[in-house]
């Protein structure tokens, strides 16, 4: 053949073997030289950091000094400018707390006491109210702690009832089974934002004369009806992928079925079902951007609003990249981890024999 | 032993337990619902699709004025819908399977390039996509006098995206717009753009999988039988990555279709746009959103369906059931 110095299966093969790959070796490398020094240019080279929109729109490189000037509002939304210590301090608390999860050592009862404790220390923060903190209203946070706030604690309250519907839906009660199925179902088939308009017009309609609830509320609400139902059906998978002679050792010995589920279904199936959990907790963290729509100021509802200055409104490419890096930097950590346990768990998981 | 330890009657008295919880739940709500709606005024039920609309949507595929009903305007909405799930579906399709295959070539710089893609494009909300692409094509793309045509009768302007298409013609300048092809709007072209390569990461990782499910020893009987490399891929890769492939890119599917919804998010009327301005003018927020879910589940199911019957399609004969 054309190119017999070039061995079978080596990375140079690869790229130039046959007649086929070497084109497309100079097709990439063509889109590679092609793009990569002008994007290098614009964003390092000539790009301005300096807060000038003059400046800005004097070069034709990016502009972070749009990022330099907003970047206080995109974090933290509307947050009061002095006090935004405080969600910086919230997001840090979720941060730490989130990494320590991913340690296997750390698996156990401490962890939730250590959660309830930090989401109570979070929401104090947050609220204020007291040890002279001032209140700070629900409709003024943003940026990304309310996203962290939505995400988290949305699949944090949806996870027992999850655990509830998988449950119901392999009950051997038709009723209970049918109730579980049609929940779990109706709402894996409409969009999140339908979850979410309803959440914000009908349940002003649900409640009695003269309750209202907060908007946060209303929209934690939507999220955690659609995280519930597709965590239901990843808990699901692990109850399925569960060997069956543990049920049925555990009826062997005369358990019932609260402490046949409780002690020897759950802890093994929620264990195999922790990595398509993680990959939930992925798409619920990207579809919290949704609440943007029900006009509230999370993350990229933030860096809209920051774009509506006039005086800025041109540089959107460096404010919509610095978003998605920070959705990205946290999703990609995330998935990764997914992958490491998917692997670590069926390297650790008793096999039927 | 007492009847309350009998495992038969524990079962009916738990389901009866259940749906009397479910019931009542609901029958709070609903009285709650009617309480509010007769304090406002709101009469409940589907006789205001009757009336006049009094809107306008700037894109329809039938003929609509504002003075049109509200179902008239529903339908111009689902309309909408079906045409940017149907477009949306078909675009993320081709580019998932390019950049699929792409992952998996044995050529490391387009491995590299498409995984970097598919990285990118699926760890970014699918909202961020959107408006990102809006903002090119409002903002970035040139006016249409001076549209880019990187393909011959492709053209990109800050109008949306001009194509010739047979039976249309080819897209002429009129004025300050194109005229004649098929022109989407700004709104149609960043939608499309931008959920269609939101799907195409998810696709390709789909595909990928399901190429790599294909038992190794497969390939090389087909290989030790003579075939060619296309044949191979033909008749014995593709038949069998097809089986593992179908569900996976199901589910995307009908993930495409919700994240249509998010059209009211840059302004393009689809059916959630047209409903959500319908319960503002109208105040019937129960049967607005009802109408939006029972449309969405109306289309998964249209999908899931059609999609399970290509499935049997592609199973293996012995697997068919």
């Amino acid at each position: 053949m054309t190119a017999r110095f070039l061995k079978e299966g080596t990375i140079l093969y690869g790229l130039f073997g046959t007649w086929y790959n070497a084109l497309l070796t100079l097709l990439s490398l063509w889109i590679i030289v092609e793009w990569v020094p002008p994007l290098l240019d614009w964003g390092i080279f000539s790009a301005k950091t300096a807060p000038d929109p003059a400046a800005c729109r004097a070069t034709f490189g990016a502009c972070w000094g749009f990022i330099h000037e907003k970047y206080r509002l995109i974090l933290f939304g509307g947050y009061p400018f002095e006090h935004q210590w405080r969600p910086l301090l919230t997001s840090i608390i979720f941060v730490v707390l989130l990494v320590t999860s991913c340690n296997k050592r750390f698996w156990q009862p401490s962890l939730a006491a250590a959660w309830v404790l930090a989401l109570i220390t979070m929401f104090v923060l947050m609220h204020g109210g007291v040890l002279g903190l001032p209140v700070v209203e629900s409709s003024r946070w943003g940026g990304l702690p309310l996203t962290l706030i939505l995400a988290v604690f949305g699949l944090g309250i949806a996870f027992p009832f999850a655990v509830v519907l998988a449950l119901g839906r392999r009950s051997k009660l038709p009723v209970i089974r049918a109730i579980c199925i049609t929940f779990i179902e109706v709402v894996r088939g409409v969009p999140l934002i339908s979850l979410l308009f309803m959440a914000s017009v009908m349940v002003p309609l649900f409640l009695p004369e003269g309750i209202t609830v907060d908007k946060l509320i209303r929209a934690e609400v939507g999220i955690i009806i659609f995280a519930a139902a597709y965590s239901a059906e990843s808990v699901r998978g692990g109850l399925q992928a569960l060997n069956r002679g543990q049920e049925e050792a555990a009826d062997a010995l005369g358990l019932s079925y609260f402490d046949k589920t409780w002690r020897i279904v759950l802890p093994q199936a929620l264990r195999i079902a922790i990595p398509s959990i993680t990959n939930n907790f992925i798409s619920t963290f990207k579809d919290t951007s949704l609440v943007v729509v029900i006009g509230m100021f999370d993350l990229l509802g933030a860096l809209k609003a920051s774009l509506n200055d006039a005086q800025w409104r041109t540089f959107y490419v460096e404010g919509y990249l610095f978003v998605a890096a920070i959705y990205f930097v946290f999703c990609i950590g995330m998935s990764k981890y997914a992958q490491y346990l998917e692997n670590d768990i069926g390297r650790t998981t008793a096999k039927p024999s | 032993m007492a009847f309350w330890n009998d495992r038969h009657t524990r079962g009916v008295l738990y389901q009866v337990a259940a749906l009397g919880g479910v019931i009542l739940v609901g029958g709070i709500l609903v009285s709650n619902t009617m309480d509010n709606l007769a304090r406002q005024n709101i009469a409940t039920g589907f006789r205001f699709l009757t009336r006049e609309a009094g809107f306008g949507i700037s894109e329809h595929l039938v003929d609509y004025s504002p003075a049109d009903t509200y179902l008239r305007a529903l339908y111009v909405g689902l309309l909408n819908t079906l045409r940017i799930a149907l477009s949306g579906i078909a675009l993320a399709t081709l580019l998932g399977i390019v950049v699929g295959f792409a992952r998996l070539s044995s050529n490391w710089l387009v491995a590299r390039l498409a995984s970097v893609y598919v990285e990118v494009t699926r760890n970014v909300p699918v909202l961020l996509h959107l408006f990102f692409w809006y903002a090119v094509v409002t903002q970035a793309f040139p006016s249409p006098g001076a549209a880019l045509e990187p393909i011959t009768g492709f053209f990109l302007s800050n109008r949306g995206v001009a194509i010739s298409w047979p039976g249309l013609g080819v897209p002429t300048l009129d004025g300050f717009n194109f005229r004649g092809g098929a022109v989407l709007s700004p709104e149609l072209s960043a939608l499309l753009i931008g959920i269609a390569i939101y799907t195409s990461g998810f696709i390709a990782e789909t595909v990928r999988g399901g190429i790599l499910s294909v038992p190794k020893g497969q390939l090389e009987a087909a290989r030790s039988m003579g075939l060619t490399g296309w044949q191979v891929l033909r008749f014995v890769t593709m038949p069998l990555a097809l089986r593992a492939i179908v569900p996976g890119t199901t589910n995307q599917y009908l993930n495409l279709a919700k994240n249509s919804a998010l059209a009211v998010a840059i302004g393009y009327p689809d059916f959630v746009s047209v409903a959500n301005t319908t319960i503002n003018q109208t105040g019937q927020a129960i049967e607005g959103v009802a109408m939006i879910m029972a449309a969405y589940l109306t289309l998964s199911l249209l999908i899931s369906a059609f999609m399970n019957w290509y499935n049997r399609h592609v199973a293996l004969i012995g697997e068919r059931s």
